[in-house]
Formats: structure tokens, sequence, C-alpha cells
């Protein structure tokens, strides 16, 4: 440390013992500072997935209560499955609504997809494999239409989706033709996505621990940069409740899933493309873009970013989304008809985005909010359909719960723009 | 003398039929600070937004250091060294402090946002800037309008720019941080940048201007050097009380 010249003239002892102090008033008061900056940020309204959390753990503790099945292996085995096509929908939707917009098209969108690779696979014998990546790529085309349209013409994107959902129904139609309902190979890939599971035990267990692993080396790696460059940290134990929070979710899962059939391929293949964009939105300049766009475009313009660009590639993704997730919901019963794609399906889907606190307002949201809200309204649905209740209080409860949500993302908005103002 | 880093001729601007700039004149020399002054509606933020590229001049020519270029999107203005802090701040109220300043050029590690070196860089810029630096991970609708104005500002520093252009800055702000965004000004314009400065404050533009300029109803009204010129001959011209447009000491050669 040669170019502290006042220490050199102090005697060493002294030296030494002045500079663990200082390292160390260093270090808590880095510790100390990322802790009063969290405290903060929660009563400045910054609530992120809390209340979400905090209203599933109410639905399934009622639910157990009424019926103790509804915790049972094979009951959540089921609801891991029965999540994901509606799921990936919603995760296309967050994109959409962290643009402030809203994509009205993903349920024809999906339903189109799955009429493609039907007709495709089973009706004119293209191999399975190939009719899947037209599917998916029919979403991707349908999606950067539209995106392309909203950009250009400036229109809101929930007016040209809606012009989408008809179009693309429409078209679903024409190519389902007069047959109906298509029934899909119960052997096929497309089947498998929802009917395999790794039934060896040690695949979840080791899905579990990468998991657990990863999320620990990310938060390690990251506190030492910041702390070799003297910046506010997480503090080590915080890191260690972390990881211990997810490791316990990630292997009670595993074991849980252990029980019925082990680990769903769908399940899986959910979790990961969640992980994957959430890491692509939260820490790549690419997602940065998005949340700067749904912030204000116009700052984004001045900022020199292409909002076209922008635009045209969320709607992309929430077309290819939809299409996939279309997929996985045709997978589940094996087989395509008329009535793919409609329904609740859209509803579902916009509603899991805002009950798992993505912010109509734009700007706020991150995937995992699509987990956590199709979590809550499979789990109201699964837990009604375990007690018989009528799906009119199913729809009414669902309901309830989507309005708390956007209550609850109206007033977190007002205490920070307060919040700002005082 | 060297041609002025940023020169306007003859530039005009009209939002539909409403003619906003007519055939404006300014040059922005390094090492100065030049006071845009003139009403409310007179054209002052518009202009901002033609040299800046959110605007772009229907009519006129834009010199850079003498050689004329196009400056048709905001990114042409960057790439020249032009940094703006509008009057409406332009930031992203959902992003962070961080993300603000750095957006549009995000530092990169293995094609990831290198945040950690972000929010050091970050940190000492706002070190430099205020004596109240805010929480640079809270999202910017939470911060207070005068926290706000220091990150704009921040961020107009951020690319090293060589003109920079300030739309009512200390408009939002109290008395201390007043005082810093105008020493900030002044040490700019000491390491030789060229410094646009909007602003109704006349005993600012008294302490910190070298040249005037006064804008009414979107044309040049005149030209003073501040020095020279007293308060009230300023405050006349931006009323109207005088005429001067015809009047322009500094460009003889121009077309009206
Ligand atoms: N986007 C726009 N569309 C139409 N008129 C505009 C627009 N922006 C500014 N104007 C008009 O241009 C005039 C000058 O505005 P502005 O440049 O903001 O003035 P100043 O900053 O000097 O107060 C005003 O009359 C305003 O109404
Ligand atoms: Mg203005």
């Amino acid at each position: 440390m040669g170019d502290m010249p006042d220490e050199t003239r102090a005697d060493p002892a002294a030296t030494t013992e002045s500079r663990q102090r200082r390292a160390r008033r260093a270090v808590t008061g880095a510790v100390a500072g990322w802790i009063a900056v969290r405290r903060h940020r929660l009563s400045a309204g910054e609530l992120g997935h809390l209340p979400v959390t905090l209203v599933l753990a109410a639905v399934w503790i009622i639910f157990q209560c009424i019926n103790s099945t509804f915790l049972s292996p094979r009951n959540l085995s089921n609801l891991s499955v029965d999540i994901v096509g509606t799921g990936l929908i919603a995760v296309g939707i967050v994109f959409v609504l962290l643009l402030g917009e809203l994509d009205l098209s993903v349920g024809s969108i999906s339903g189109l997809a799955a009429a493609v690779f039907a007709v495709l696979s089973v009706n004119n014998d293209v191999p399975e494999w190939l009719a899947l990546i037209a599917a998916v790529l029919t979403g991707t085309v349908a999606g950067t239409l539209q995106g392309y349209s909203v950009a250009r013409t400036r229109v809101p994107a929930f007016v040209v989706t809606l012009a989408g959902l008809l179009t693309w129904n429409g078209l679903m139609l024409a190519i389902l033709g007069t047959s109906g309902t298509v029934n899909l190979d119960e052997n096929g890939l497309v089947a498998h996505l929802t009917s395999y599971y790794f039934t060896d035990a040690g695949v979840a267990y080791v899905v579990a621990a990468l998991a657990t692993a990863l999320v620990f080396l990310a938060s390690f790696l990251n506190r030492r940069r910041r702390r070799a460059v003297g910046m506010a940290h997480r503090p080590l134990h915080t890191i260690g409740v972390r990881t211990g929070v997810v490791g316990m979710i990630a292997f009670a899962s595993a074991y849980l899933l252990n029980q019925f059939q082990g680990l769903p391929l769908a399940l899986l293949i959910f979790l990961a493309v969640v992980a994957g964009l959430d890491i692509m939105l939260r820490r790549t300049p690419c997602g940065r873009r998005v949340y700067a766009l749904g912030s204000s475009v116009e700052a984004a313009r001045r900022a020199s970013l292409s909002v076209t660009g922008v635009q045209t590639a969320v709607l992309a993704v929430s077309g290819t989304l939809a299409a996939t997730g279309g997929l996985f919901l045709a997978s589940r019963i094996t087989s395509v008809s008329q009535n793919s794609g409609s329904g609740v399906l859209l509803l579902n889907a916009i509603a899991a985005a805002v009950i798992g606190g993505t912010s109509l307002f734009g700007g706020r949201g991150t995937t995992w909010s699509a987990v956590l809200g199709i979590l809550v309204i499979q789990s109201i649905a699964s837990g009604m359909a375990l007690t018989d209740t009528p799906t009119a209080v199913q729809l009414v409860i669902t309901g309830g719960v989507l309005f708390a949500a956007v209550v609850i993302d109206s007033l977190s908005r007002h205490t920070q723009q307060a919040h700002g103002r005082a | 003398m060297p041609p002025p880093l940023l020169a306007l001729h003859g530039v005009c601007k009209r939002f539909g039929v409403v003619e906003v700039l007519r055939n404006i004149e300014l040059e922005i020399h390094a090492g100065q600070v030049l006071a845009l002054l003139g009403d409310n509606g007179a054209g002052k933020s518009t202009l901002v937004k033609v040299i800046s590229g959110v605007a772009p001049a229907d009519k006129g020519s834009i010199e850079w250091e003498g050689r004329t270029v196009h400056i048709r999107r905001p990114q042409e203005a960057r790439d020249l060294g032009i940094a703006t802090v509008y009057q409406d701040l332009a930031l992203c109220g959902s992003l962070d402090v961080v993300g603000n300043l750095f957006l549009g050029r995000e530092i990169r590690r293995f094609g990831f946002l290198d945040e950690v070196e972000m929010e050091r860089r970050s940190m000492q810029l706002l070190e430099r800037l205020t004596r109240s630096v805010p929480d640079l991970r809270g999202p910017v609708v939470s911060l207070s309008s005068g926290q706000r104005q220091t990150v704009a500002i921040a961020r107009s520093l951020l690319g090293d720019p060589r003109v920079l252009l300030l739309d009512e800055p200390t408009a939002a702000l109290g008395f201390e941080q007043t005082t810093e965004v105008l020493d900030l000004v002044d040490r700019l314009r000491d390491h030789g940048l060229g410094i646009l400065l909007i602003s109704h404050n006349m005993g600012d533009v008294k302490a910190l201007a070298d040249r005037a300029a006064v804008l009414r109803l979107g044309r040049n009204n005149g030209f003073f050097d501040v020095s020279t010129t007293s308060q009230e001959q300023i405050i006349s011209c931006i009323t109207g009380a005088t005429d001067n447009a015809p009047r322009r000491p500094a460009h003889p050669e121009a077309e009206w």
C-alpha cells in the first residue's frame, strides 16, 4: 500500500491494528448500508413477490384444511404439470406488460400453433420434431408481425392484438378445416412433453442441487466482487439464508415429486425457460431495454434505444411463448380441436402475470411472477375440483385475487411516487 | 478565433402548422457558457431538442467545428459529443439510478450487464457532483426532484461530452443544490466544454454566462456580451420591449 504515505509514518503494530479496525468498520458499514437500503425500498413500495407468496401460502393452507389430499404428492405433481401450458403463455404476457402494453392474441396464437402441429404431423405425416419447430415459429412470426405493426402504426398493442386474436383464430379454423378434433399420437414427442417423468429419483435431486449451487455461487461471487471494490454488499449470513430457502424449496419439491412419479419433464422445461428469460431480462442489455421502454418510451428514445426493435422483439417473444404454451396444453389432452386456445385461457394468462406482481403500468415485474401467479390460479382451480366446489365460486375467488393484485399494484405505484415527491 | 464548436444557421422547426422556430442563428464556443433566454413558449426547449436530435430541424444547417453535419437522431448528436439535460429530465422512472445513468451505453462483462462496475462509476461520478448521493439501487420515481435533476446531469456527463445543453437545470433545485450545479457548470467550462444554459434566473446568468442569446416567439431577438450589458437591457429584450431581431452583430452576413 505505497499510496498511503501517512500510514508509513505510524509504528507498525498500531498500523496493523488500526487497519484491521478500519477494515472491519468498512465491512460492517457496507453490510449495514445494504440492510438499510433493503428496508428503505420496502417502505418505498417495492413489494416484489411478497404479496403473491403470502396469497399462495394462504390458498394452500386453506385447501389443505378442507381436504387433506390437497398437498399430497400426487395432487402437487399434477398441479406442477397443469401450470406449464398457461404458465408459459403468462411469461410472454409478463414481457408485454413490462412495456406497459397488453397482448390479447396469445390464446389464439396458442391454438393456431397447436393446429399447425396437429395438421402437419397427424394429417400430413411430417416428422413430429419438424412440425413442432414449425408450430413454434408460427407463433414467432405472428408475434413479430403484430409487434412491427404496433411499433409502426403506434396503435396500442391491445388493439393490434385484438385484431390478431380474430385473425389467428380464423386461420386456425381454416387450417383445421372440417376435421374438427385431431388426436395426437399418444407416444409422440409432443404427448411426452407433459407425460414424461424422470422416474429416477436422482434426477430431481441433482436438479435441485444444481439450482441451489447456482443461486449460492451467483450471490457469493457478486458479494466478493462488490466487497473487493468496497461497495455495499449482502452480509454473508443473508446469502446463507437465501441459499437455504432456495435449497429447502428445491429439495422439498424434489422429494415430493419423487413420492409420485419423479420430476416431470414439463416442469423442468418451464422452470428452465423462466429462469433463462429472467436472466435475460434483468442481467443483459437487451432486457434492460425492455424495462426502459416500459417506464418511458420517450426517455428510451432519447437515450437512442430502438423503440421499433424492442416492441417487435417483445411481441415476438410473447407469440413464441404462446405457441409453446399451446403445444403443452395440447399435449396435456393429446388432442387439438377448434376450442384449443379459447375460453378462459387468455384471461388466466393475463391474470397470472398480474397476480404474480407484474405491474400493469409497465417497467416492473419478473418472469417469476408468472410462475407464482399461475400457481395461485391453478391451486384454486385444483382445490375447487377436489372439494367439488362449483366453477362459479372458483371464478369469483380468482376474480377477487386478481382485483386485490391490481389494487396492490396501483397502491405501490402511488407509494413510490409519493416517496419521490417527499 | 477557432470556429465555434457548434453553429446553427437559419434553423426552422414546425410542429404541424405551428412554426415554433424560425431562422435561428446560434453559436456555442468551447470554454464558454452561452445563456439561452426567452419567455415561456419562446422555443428554447424546442431548440435544445433540435440540437440533440430528438426533434430534428426542418430547415437550416448545423456546423460542428466548421464542418456541416446532420443531426437527425439522438444517436447522431451523442456521437458528435453533444449531451443534454432535458427540461423534463427524460429519466426512466422504474429503472434505478445506475440503470438510468448507463441507459443505452451499458457496460458489459461476458455479454451480461456489469452492475458492479456501473455502480462503482455511478458512485464516483455522483460523489463528484453532490454531497447527498441518492440510493443508487432504488427506482428513480422515488427520488426527490432535486435528486432526479442530479441524476439527469450526471448522465449527461458520462460520455465525456464536448457540448452540454442544460434546459433549466436549476428550476427544481433548492439553494444549496443550485450552487452545486452552477459550480459544476463553471468547472466544466474551465475544462473546455461548450455549454448552453437555459435559465430564468438573471442573477445566475449574470454570474455565470459569457454570452447570452435571446429568443422571442421562435426568433432570435438579440445577442449580448453578458459582462457589458445591463440586466434591464436583456430583460426588455426577453419581454419584447425592444425589438432586436434585425440587429445581430455576430452575423452580419446572415440573409435577413
Ligand atoms: N411537440 C409539440 N407539438 C406542438 N407544439 C409544440 C410541441 N413542443 C412545443 N410546442 C410549442 O412550441 C412552442 C415553444 O415551446 P418550448 O420550446 O417548450 O418553449 P420554452 O422552452 O421556451 O418555454 C410552444 O408554443 C409550444 O406549445
Ligand atoms: Mg422549456
